[in-house]
């Protein structure tokens, strides 16, 4: 069972987050993490080859290889090696240019399973990993709470609006999984240490074979303004002093909800 | 740009058009030009409504057998696209099927999709909110059309328009390979009582300051009180406290009730996005730098433990 798992490293949401004057870009230049969103199929991958009794985990990720403290993260919670599509043209791609770079990526590996987040944490656009699964021609579960193998079909809980569905597809395939399909594990000294020396595979879009249609003259989109949204003004703020309930039914009263 | 034709894709589910999809319909129709409304699964019989919505077409892609929406869909729209010529746009509700119908369409035309939009613009231009609602940015494609567009529910109130039942006209998915593969084989519906998440005018939920699964039993019984709905935080969701149905946010549903009531819950940016539109906002929270401050009408800086029970406790005496 080899499996790649795509990863994105993002600015620490818990910092304060900016989009570019000119450029409108999300703001990279400080640290870049492993989204957290990614650490859930990082462990499902290494969790689904434990159970396999054999293979892989290949991290896939498009971005500056310039700060890859991230995708060293995802290493060391056990991945076995990482590939990181990382060059300038590819600045300000969209997420259509992100799923033709990551699926070209993942095309040369050849994976039974391919793991993505729902959304990133930064952009949340939603749409990549199904992208990937158009252009390698794959089947795609997206919004699984719960992922297993049988034989060569991947059988998933995928969350709905009123619960979940059963869904089973044949492998190869691309699944999306939501935070608390497994808890993440903390990577220990050993793995930390053993991530400094795993493989990790630096390429460049023409590597691939992209070129124009990817980068920001690719994107054909473009934001033509940023302005601050209609305030939503703090209220009154009262700290308890045992009649916190009480100040809540007045205000219920006073809105006519009581 | 003008826009002359837009196609709104119409998820259905449980005998009507989802309320987004109705949302879209009724925008779509405020635009101008041709309303197309595109389906699956239901025959002829969502005609009514696809018209009374204003959807002068209704293209049906038939019985899926099972598969998922995603593929079939949007190659049912391909294909349309091939016959009939491209739309200007097609808007797509945010749901999992929608972002899917979404992601395979923009992959199959090879064309850019915008999503979390919360305004579509006559113009072309499409609204986002960023950084938890602080900020709007406004986008627009450049590239030849048609544009895809996924809207978030609640961007706009559905209204009929009385116009009459659209033409229902059959569309082909075509050959769609390993694409159209993954199954439903089962569906299973957590029961809950009481007003929909999305419809109650009231809504109280928990986050992780509640401290153990067992003290939402607390916001369920504050809710019933108010006659309204439960709702819950990404945190506890994925802790496993309520299931997934409950989860107010970017991720979950979004809620714009008259008054929202939001117990030991700090205010993150993917809760605050599914809820800041509240008519009234009350909050609960121990720590009174708490974001959920920011947004809030009424605040009370406390210990849930104690201002729940004692709300409660005095709903009850009434």
């Amino acid at each position: 069972m080899n499996i790649v798992v795509c990863v994105k490293q993002i600015p620490d949401p818990a910092a304060p987050q900016s989009l570019d004057a000119t450029t409108h870009n999300l703001d990279r230049t400080g640290k870049l993490i492993l989204d957290e969103a990614d650490t859930y199929g990082v462990e499902m991958g290494l969790q689904l080859v434990e159970k396999a009794g054999g293979g892989e985990v290949t991290i896939v990720s498009m971005g500056s290889a310039a700060d890859v403290s991230g995708i060293r993260t995802a290493l060391a919670m056990g991945a076995a090696k990482a590939v990181v599509v990382s060059d300038e043209a590819l600045r300000g791609t969209d997420a259509l240019g992100t799923a033709k770079v990551l699926a070209a990526a993942i095309r040369r590996i050849n994976p039974d399973l391919i793991l993505c987040a729902t959304e990133s944490s930064d952009g949340y656009t939603g749409t990549t990993p199904v992208q990937v699964a158009e252009i390698l021609g794959l089947p795609a579960v997206t919004f699984a709470k719960s992922v297993t193998i049988d034989g060569t079909t991947v059988k998933v809980d995928r969350q709905t609006d009123g619960g979940y569905d059963e869904v089973s597809s044949p492998l190869p395939a691309v699944v999306t999984v939501t935070a608390g399909v497994v808890e993440p594990r903390y990577a220990n000294f050993k793995g930390i240490m053993a991530a400094k020396s795993k493989p990790l595979e630096e390429l460049t879009a023409a590597d691939l074979g992209l070129s124009a249609e990817t980068g920001a003259a690719g994107a054909r989109q473009q934001i033509t303004s940023v302005v601050a949204a209609e305030a939503r003004d703090a209220g009154e703020k009262h700290v308890d002093e045992g009649d916190g309930a009480d100040k809540i039914v007045g205000f219920l009263e006073s809105i006519k909800v009581l | 740009m003008s826009l002359n034709n837009i196609w709104v894709v119409a998820e259905p589910a449980n005998g009507s058009f989802t309320t987004t999809t109705l949302e879209l319909l009724t925008h779509a129709r405020s635009l101008g030009g041709t309303v197309s409304a595109i389906t699956w699964g239901v025959g002829g019989s969502f005609a009514a409504q696809a018209g009374e919505y204003g959807a002068t077409t209704l293209y049906d892609a038939g019985d899926l057998a099972g598969a998922l929406p995603g593929a079939p869909v949007a190659g049912a729209i391909q294909a349309l696209i091939a016959s009939v010529g491209a739309p200007d746009v097609v808007l797509i509700p945010t749901s999992y099927d929608g972002r899917d119908i979404a992601g395979r369409l923009s992959a199959k035309l090879d064309r850019p999709v915008l999503t979390n939009v919360t305004g579509y613009n006559a113009d072309g231009s499409t609204e986002h909110p960023v950084f938890g609602g602080t900020q709007v940015v406004t986008a627009r494609f450049t590239s030849e059309g048609p544009g895809i567009v996924v809207v978030r529910a609640k961007s706009y109130a559905a209204e009929p328009a009385g116009g009459g039942a659209a033409t229902v006209t059959s569309i082909a998915t075509g050959d769609l390979g390993a694409t159209n593969t993954a199954k439903i084989s089962a569906s299973h519906v957590e029961e809950r009582t009481g007003p929909k998440l999305e419809e109650a005018p009231v809504v109280v939920s928990g986050g992780r300051g509640l401290g153990e699964a067992s003290a939402y039993a607390l916001i369920e019984e504050l809710a019933k009180l108010l006659n309204g709905a439960a709702g819950a935080s990404r945190a506890i969701v994925d802790a496993g406290w309520v299931p997934y149905s409950h989860q107010v946010g970017q991720t979950g549903k979004t809620v714009k009730p008259t008054v929202y009531i939001a117990a030991g819950i700090s205010g993150a940016t993917q809760h605050m996005v599914g809820m800041k539109g509240s008519k009234n906002i009350v909050a609960i929270n121990k720590d009174a730098d708490a974001p959920i401050f920011q947004i809030a009408d009424f605040g009370i800086v406390g210990d849930v433990h104690k201002v729940l029970p004692a709300l409660i406790e005095k709903l009850k005496s009434r």
